[in-house]
């Protein structure tokens, strides 16, 4: 499938930068006038994997995300959003519903349900202490 | 983010976007003005509120837990209809306090 639009993200493991990644995401897919949920749907999907890479990936200590964008011809979003953090163990218990490794922080372990609920396809490889990468994929309607 | 207190019930009117850094802030802001208030109830109202992620939902839960261990209790209200989605993939609806 032939790429439309492409686009590279590099950016500290701060929590300020949750805000700036949904931002950038949403001007980035602005062109393919997406309706308001499926806006909604990216933006949220985007947060919680970028929050993982700050809370979990460095552990708050810093580091570097980043965020590959790229718009296919058949108006799929496909974003790879990437640390180099602590890595995952355990990828199918990390992904189960309201498991959380930061109860502290009072995270409510619905990351990646959210994420498969508000895309289409989400993929997740994982080295521990190389780090992790997500791939989330939604197609945006045609016709309004 | 504004907030009221009248006849026992602390209410938190909040707004702009949740994610994991404003929850932090607000949490920071809402316990500190429980602490010293004491409410019997804290409400916390969602109507102004355009984007949240899964952040929410552990503020939510949080202030649940705070709350009851001040023997007091939790109420959340005016969550926009976009929003529902994630409190219902919590459970939260089960905990009562979602009016």
């Amino acid at each position: 499938m032939k790429t439309l639009n492409e686009m590279k993200l590099s950016f500290p493991s701060k929590s300020q930068n949750e805000a700036f990644a949904r931002a950038a995401v949403s001007a980035f897919i602005a062109p393919l006038d997406p309706t308001v949920g499926e806006l909604s749907d990216l933006k949220t999907a985007v947060s919680e994997a970028v929050t993982n890479c700050v809370v979990h990936g460095y552990r708050r200590q810093g580091g570097e995300i980043t965020i590959n964008g790229k718009i296919t011809e058949d108006r799929r979003v496909i974003l790879k959003i990437r640390d180099k953090g602590v890595g995952i163990e355990d990828i199918k218990q990390a992904m189960e519903p309201l498991f959380t490794t930061a109860p502290d922080e009072e995270r409510a372990g619905l990351g990646f349900a959210v994420m498969q609920s508000f895309c289409d396809k989400v993929r997740v490889s994982s080295k521990p202490g190389k780090g992790t990468s997500v791939t989330l994929e939604k197609r945006i309607s045609h016709v309004r | 983010m504004r907030t009221t207190y009248e006849n026992g019930v602390l209410t938190a009117f909040l707004d702009g976007e949740i994610d994991h850094d404003a929850a932090a802030k607000i949490r920071t802001r809402v316990d500190a003005t429980a602490q010293s208030l004491k409410p019997r109830v804290l409400c916390l109202d969602f109507g102004g509120v355009g984007f949240m992620d899964s952040s929410g939902v552990g503020l939510v839960m949080g202030r649940y837990r705070a709350m009851k261990l001040m023997g007091g209790s939790l109420r959340v209200v005016n969550v926009p209809e976009r929003l529902y989605r994630i409190f219902a993939m919590s459970g939260i609806e089960g905990l009562g306090v979602l009016r």
